[in-house]
C-alpha cells in the first residue's frame, strides 16, 4: 500500500455506473496468467482453504493407516520406520499444514469483508504467503513421497533428530521445510497485523471488530514472535546436521534440551495461534444463531488477548520430566493452571449467549456450540496436565495423545466445519445442505467422541505414545479398537463435508445476500462478493450495523449505502489505530505474478540446500532477486514516479 | 483396569501414592466440570430453541442482558477448585521432588537404543556388577537412580512406583521409588526414541531383603564354566560371535555394546521386553533378532543348526 496525494475523496451512493468504473480497476484478467498474478484476498483466502483441505484429507489417511495398525495388539501392518514417519508426517500436517492455514484462508477472505475494506493491507504479501505455504507444503510432502518424511514426531527432539541418528534425508526435509514455511507465516502475520490496525471501515474502533478479528490479531502478534524461535532451532538443526556446528551436539558442548526449550517456546503460543481464531469463528458465529448479540464481548476480546500473553509463559508444562528445577517447574505449573481463567471467560460468555437468546437449530449452530463441550473436554485434561507431579504420570501416554485431539479438533476443526456451513453461502452464493449438513455433523461428533474419549482411559491404563505397537495388556485392545472405530466413523463425517461441498457447488446460486439475517459487514454484500468488495466504504455506527435498526441500542446508524467512493483507481482507505477515523486513501497494488516468481526462486534456494547444490542455491537466489526487482519496481498505478517529478 | 501392567491410578510405591489423590481430585473436577458445561449447554439450546434454518429471519433478535453475571458466577466457581489444584500441587510437588536423602540403593541406569544397562556399585570392582532389563531392589527402601543416555533421549518410567524422569545426554537424571510389597513392576522408556521405542521395557522387581541378598550374591558371581562337550563348542561360539557386543564375566567375551548375558537366564524378559525368556524365544531371539525386533542393533546371526543348539546349550547354563 502506499499514501497517495493528498486528496479529499469523494462520498456519494452506488450506481451501475460506479461499479463499472470499480469493476475495470479491480477486476482480474481471466486466464492462467490472471489466475497466477492475483492479489484478490477473497481468492488467495479460498486457496488456503482448499490446500489446507487437502492437506487435512492427507492427514486424515495417514491417521486411519496408523489407527488399522493400532486396531489390535502386535499388528504388523506397518514397520516401525514406517509408522514413525506416519505419525510424525500426521503431526506436521495437522498442525503446520491444516491447522494454521485453514484460519489463515477464512481470515484472508473473511477480514477485509468484515471491516469494511477492499482487500488487505499488503496483497502481493498475502499472495507471496499463499505460494510459500504451498510451496513448502509440497516441498516437506516431497520428502514423505520419497521415504524421507520426518521421522521424529513434530516436535522433533534431538539428538535423535542430528545426523548421527537419523542419517537419511528426513530430518534435511523437515528442518528446511520448516524454515521455508515459517517465512510465509511471517509475512501473513505481518499482514494480518498491520490490516487490523490500519484498513478498518471509518468507525469500527477497536471495541467494534469482531472476535474473529481479535483472534486472528492476536494470534499473528504471537506468530511475529515465536517464529523466529522455532526458525532458528531448525536452521541450527541444519547446520549441526550438514556442517557440523554443535548447538545441540552434548559431546561438542552443546545442549540437548536447548532444542525443547526453542521448539515449546514456539510450539505453545503456537497451539493458541491455531485455536484463538477458530474460538473467534464461534464467537461471531454463535451468536447469530442464538438471534442476539454475543454476551459480554469485551471480556471475550480481553481474554483471547490474556489466553495469548498468559501463553507466552507456559512452554515448560511440555517439559516437566526434563528434571529442571523444582521451583522453575512451580512458576510454570501455575501459570499453566492460570490459563484457564480467560478460557473459562469464553466458556461462560457462550453459554451465557445460548442461555439468553433463542438458538434456532442449524448446522452451523450445532459445529459451533458443540465445540463448548469438546473445548471444555479438552480443557480439563489440559487442567490436569498442568500439575506437575500429575503429570509426570499423564506425559507422553495416550492421555496426552487424547488431551490434544480434543484440543485440536474440538477447537479447530468443529469451528472450521461450522464456518463452511456458515460462510460457504458467502464465498459461493449457494447454501449447503442442511438435512446432509444434520448427518455431516452428528457422524462427526459421534466418531470423533468414539475414537477419542475412551483413548483418556488408554492413557490411564499407561500406554505410551508413539509405539508402532503394543502388548496386549488388559483393555488395550478393546479401547484401541474402539479408537479405530471411532477415527473410520469421523473420516466418514469429513467425507460427507466435501460431499456435501460438492454438491452445493453444482446448485445454483440463490443464498442471497443475508441467508442467516447476520449483523456484520461481510453480509451486507452480495454472494459471493464483487472484486472490489464494497461499491462503497461503509461507516460503521456499532459492532452489528445489520442489526441496529432492530436492537436499537442507541440512535447511531452505520452507513451502508453511502460512504466514500474511492473511483479513482484501485484505492481503499486507511484508518487509525484505535479509533479508526479516516486517514488517508490507499492505493491498491496492481495483479503481479512477482509472489509467485518468488516463491519459486526461493524454492529452488531451499531445494539447492537441501541437496546442497550451491548452483541450484544461486539460481534460486538470483530468481528471487529478480522477483523483488519485479516487485518493487517503482509504478506508475501507485502515482510512485508522478511523486519523483513533483520533487524536482 | 488394575490389571494393566502400566495403569497408573493403582500405586505400588511411596513416590507414586502421594501423587493418586491429587490426581483423583484433578480428575474426577475435570469430569464434574464436563457434565455441567455440558448439561448447561443441553439445557441452554433445549429451553428456547427454535428448529430450522428457513425461519431463522422470522425469529426476533433480542438483547436481554450482557451475560456478566454468567461470567462472574463462572469464573468465582471455577476459582476453587483451581485454587485447590494449584496449592496441591504445590504441596506434592515439594513432597515428591527431591530425592531421599539417605538411599539404601544407588544405581547407575544408562538408556540405549533400546534396552536398559543397570550397573550396582558396591564397594569397589568386586561387589559391582552390570545387568541389563532387570532391576531388583530391596522392598520398603527408598532407591536413587541415575540417569544417563548413551544416545537419544529415553524416559524412565514405573507407573505403580514413580513417574517419569527423562534420561537426556549431556546431564544425569534422578528418579527415585520405593516399593511397598514385593513383586514385579513394569516400566517402560516413554519417550519417543527411534524404531523400537514400543520394545524399551524393563522390570523393576522388589525383593524381601533376603531375596535381594541372595540376588545380589549370585548376580556378582562370574558365569559358570561349560560342563559338556556341546556347551564347550557353544562357549567358544559365543563368544567369537556374542562377545563382539556382549559381556559374559568369566569369559573372553567383554564387549559392553549390548546387554550383559552373565546371568541372562535368571531375567524374565529378552529383548527389553520383546518376547519371554524361554528356551523357545531364545533361539528365535539369537537367530533372527530382526524379524522380532526390527531395527534393533542386534544383527540377525544366521548361525547353522548345529551352531544354533551349541550356542543356545552354552546359553541356557547362564543362570
Amino acid at each position: 500500500m502506499k499514501a497517495a496525494d493528498f486528496r479529499t475523496p469523494r462520498v456519494g451512493i452506488d450506481s451501475v455506473e460506479h461499479q463499472g468504473k470499480l469493476y475495470r480497476h479491480w477486476e482480474r484478467p481471466e486466464g492462467v496468467w490472471g489466475f497466477l498474478g492475483s492479489v484478490d484476498h477473497k481468492e488467495i483466502g479460498i486457496r488456503y482453504i482448499v490446500t489446507a483441505f487437502v492437506f487435512l484429507a492427507l492427514g486424515g489417511l495417514e491417521a486411519l493407516v496408523m489407527r488399522m495398525q493400532l486396531a489390535g495388539p502386535n499388528r504388523t501392518l506397518l514397520t516401525p520406520e514406517q509408522y514413525d514417519q506416519l505419525f510424525s508426517t500426521h503431526g506436521m500436517t495437522m498442525i503446520f499444514l491444516y491447522a494454521s492455514p485453514i484460519l489463515s484462508g477464512f481470515s484472508n477472505y473473511l477480514w477485509p469483508l468484515l471491516l469494511g475494506s477492499r482487500d488487505m493491507a499488503f496483497p502481493r504479501l498475502n499472495a507471496l504467503s499463499y505460494w510459500i505455504y504451498l510451496a513448502s507444503g509440497l516441498f516437506l510432502y516431497a520428502g514423505f513421497l520419497t521415504g524421507n518424511g520426518p521421522n521424529d514426531g513434530w516436535f522433533n527432539y534431538v539428538p535423535y533428530a542430528s545426523k548421527a541418528f537419523n542419517p537419511g534425508l528426513n530430518e534435511d526435509f523437515y528442518a528446511l521445510g520448516m524454515v521455508f514455511l515459517g517465512i510465509s507465516v511471517t509475512v501473513g502475520a505481518a499482514n494480518f497485523i498491520v490490516t487490523a490496525f490500519r484498513t478498518r471501515a471509518p468507525g469500527m474502533s477497536i471495541d467494534r471488530m469482531p472476535i474473529l478479528i481479535w483472534g486472528t490479531l492476536t494470534a499473528s502478534v504471537a506468530n511475529l514472535v515465536v517464529i523466529p524461535a522455532v526458525s532458528l532451532a531448525f536452521f541450527l538443526l541444519w547446520m549441526d546436521r550438514q556442517f557440523g556446528t554443535h548447538f545441540f551436539d552434548t559431546a561438542g558442548g552443546g545442549q540437548a534440551l536447548l532444542w525443547q526449550h526453542l521448539f515449546w517456546i514456539f510450539g505453545h503460543p503456537w497451539v493458541y495461534a491455531i485455536v484463538l481464531p477458530a474460538m473467534g469463528m464461534v464467537s461471531d458465529g454463535l451468536p447469530v444463531f442464538c438471534r442476539r448479540p454475543l454476551a459480554s464481548y469485551s471480556l471475550v476480546a480481553l481474554s483471547t488477548v490474556a489466553t495469548m500473553i498468559l501463553g507466552f509463559g507456559v512452554w515448560v508444562h511440555h517439559m516437566f520430566a526434563t528434571g529442571l528445577p523444582g521451583l522453575g517447574l512451580a512458576f510454570f505449573s501455575g501459570a499453566s493452571i492460570a490459563i484457564t481463567i480467560p478460557s473459562a471467560v469464553a466458556v461462560f460468555a457462550w453459554l451465557a449467549t445460548i442461555w439468553l437468546g433463542r438458538p434456532v437449530i442449524t448446522t452451523a449452530f450445532l459445529f459451533f456450540a458443540s465445540m463448548i463441550i469438546l473445548f471444555v473436554i479438552g480443557g480439563v485434561s489440559g487442567f490436569m496436565t498442568a500439575s506437575v507431579p500429575v503429570d509426570w504420570q499423564l506425559t507422553d501416554t495416550y492421555f496426552v495423545v487424547a488431551h490434544l485431539h480434543y484440543v485440536l479438533i474440538g477447537i479447530n476443526v468443529f469451528p472450521v466445519a461450522g464456518a463452511v456451513y456458515f460462510w460457504f453461502p458467502k464465498m459461493t452464493g449457494r447454501m449447503l445442505d442442511e438435512r446432509l449438513g444434520r448427518w455431516n455433523f452428528w457422524i462427526m461428533f459421534a466418531g470423533f467422541n468414539i475414537a477419542f474419549l475412551p483413548m483418556h482411559l488408554t492413557g490411564l491404563l499407561g500406554m505410551p505414545r508413539r509405539v508402532y505397537t503394543y502388548n496386549d495388556y488388559p483393555g488395550w485392545h478393546a479401547l484401541n479398537l474402539l479408537t479405530s472405530v471411532g477415527s473410520v466413523i469421523f473420516a466418514l463425517g469429513i467425507l460427507l463435508l466435501f460431499i456435501n461441498v460438492a454438491k452445493s457447488l453444482k446448485g445454483k446460486a440463490t443464498a442471497g445476500a443475508n441467508p442467516w439475517d447476520a449483523p456484520t459487514l461481510e453480509w451486507s454484500l452480495p454472494s459471493p462478493p464483487p472484486p472490489y468488495n464494497f461499491a462503497v466504504i461503509p461507516t460503521v455506527a456499532s459492532r452489528h450495523p445489520l442489526w441496529e435498526g432492530r436492537l436499537d441500542e442507541s440512535s447511531k446508524r452505520s452507513s451502508l449505502d453511502r460512504g466514500l467512493l474511492l473511483d479513482q483507481g484501485k484505492e481503499t482507505i486507511a484508518t487509525s489505530a484505535l479509533d479508526a477515523g479516516p486517514d488517508m486513501i490507499l492505493e491498491m497494488p496492481q495483479d503481479s505474478v512477482a509472489p509467485l516468481v518468488l516463491a519459486l526462486g526461493l524454492s529452488g534456494l531451499f531445494v539447492g540446500l537441501l541437496l546442497k547444490s550451491w548452483t541450484l542455491t544461486a539460481l534460486g537466489g538470483v530468481v528471487l532477486t529478480v522477483a523483488l526487482f519485479m516487485w518493487l519496481w517503482p509504478r506508475r498505478d501507485l502515482r510512485e514516479r508522478e511523486a519523483e517529478a513533483a520533487h524536482v | 483396569m488394575n490389571a494393566s501392567p502400566l495403569g497408573y491410578l493403582n500405586a505400588a510405591g511411596t513416590r507414586a501414592h502421594s501423587i493418586l489423590p491429587l490426581t483423583w481430585f484433578m480428575l474426577l473436577v475435570s469430569i464434574v466440570v464436563c457434565l455441567v458445561i455440558g448439561i448447561l449447554l443441553w439445557l441452554g439450546i433445549q429451553r428456547r430453541k427454535v428448529r430450522g434454518a428457513e425461519d431463522l429471519v422470522r425469529v426476533p433478535l433480542t438483547h436481554d442482558g450482557n451475560g456478566v453475571q454468567w461470567i462472574r458466577v463462572g469464573l468465582i466457581v471455577s476459582a476453587v477448585p483451581l485454587s485447590v489444584a494449584l496449592v496441591w500441587t504445590m504441596f506434592v510437588l515439594a513432597a515428591v521432588a527431591g530425592p531421599p536423602v539417605h538411599p539404601a540403593l544407588v544405581l547407575d541406569v544408562t538408556a540405549r537404543q533400546w534396552w536398559w544397562d543397570v550397573r550396582y556399585n558396591g564397594n569397589g570392582p568386586a561387589n559391582s556388577f552390570q545387568t541389563a532389563n532387570e532391576i531388583h531392589i530391596p522392598v520398603g527402601q527408598p532407591v536413587l537412580v541415575r540417569l544417563h543416555a548413551a544416545d537419544v533421549i529415553h524416559s524412565f518410567w514405573v507407573p505403580k512406583l514413580t513417574g517419569k524422569t527423562d534420561v537426556i545426554p549431556g546431564q544425569v537424571n534422578q528418579s527415585w521409588f520405593e516399593a511397598d510389597s514385593p513383586g514385579r513392576y513394569l516400566g517402560q522408556c516413554s519417550e519417543y526414541c527411534g524404531y523400537q521405542h514400543a520394545h524399551m521395557q524393563f522390570e523393576v522387581v522388589a525383593d524381601t531383603p533376603q531375596d535381594f541378598a541372595a540376588w545380589t550374591a549370585a548376580q556378582l558371581k562370574p558365569a559358570q564354566g561349560p560342563t559338556t562337550e556341546q556347551q564347550t563348542r557353544g562357549l567358544a561360539l559365543v563368544q567369537f560371535r556374542c562377545g563382539l557386543c556382549h559381556q559374559i564375566r568369566g569369559t573372553d567375551a567383554g564387549a559392553v555394546m549390548g546387554p550383559d548375558l552373565t546371568h541372562l537366564m535368571s531375567r524374565r524378559t529378552l529383548g527389553a521386553g520383546t518376547l519371554a525368556n524361554n528356551a523357545g524365544n531364545l533361539a528365535g531371539w539369537v537367530e533372527a533378532p530382526q524379524e522380532l525386533k526390527p531395527g534393533s542393533q542386534m544383527p540377525n546371526q544366521y548361525l547353522s543348526a548345529a551352531e544354533l543348539q551349541d550356542a543356545l546349550a552354552y546359553l541356557e547354563t547362564l543362570k
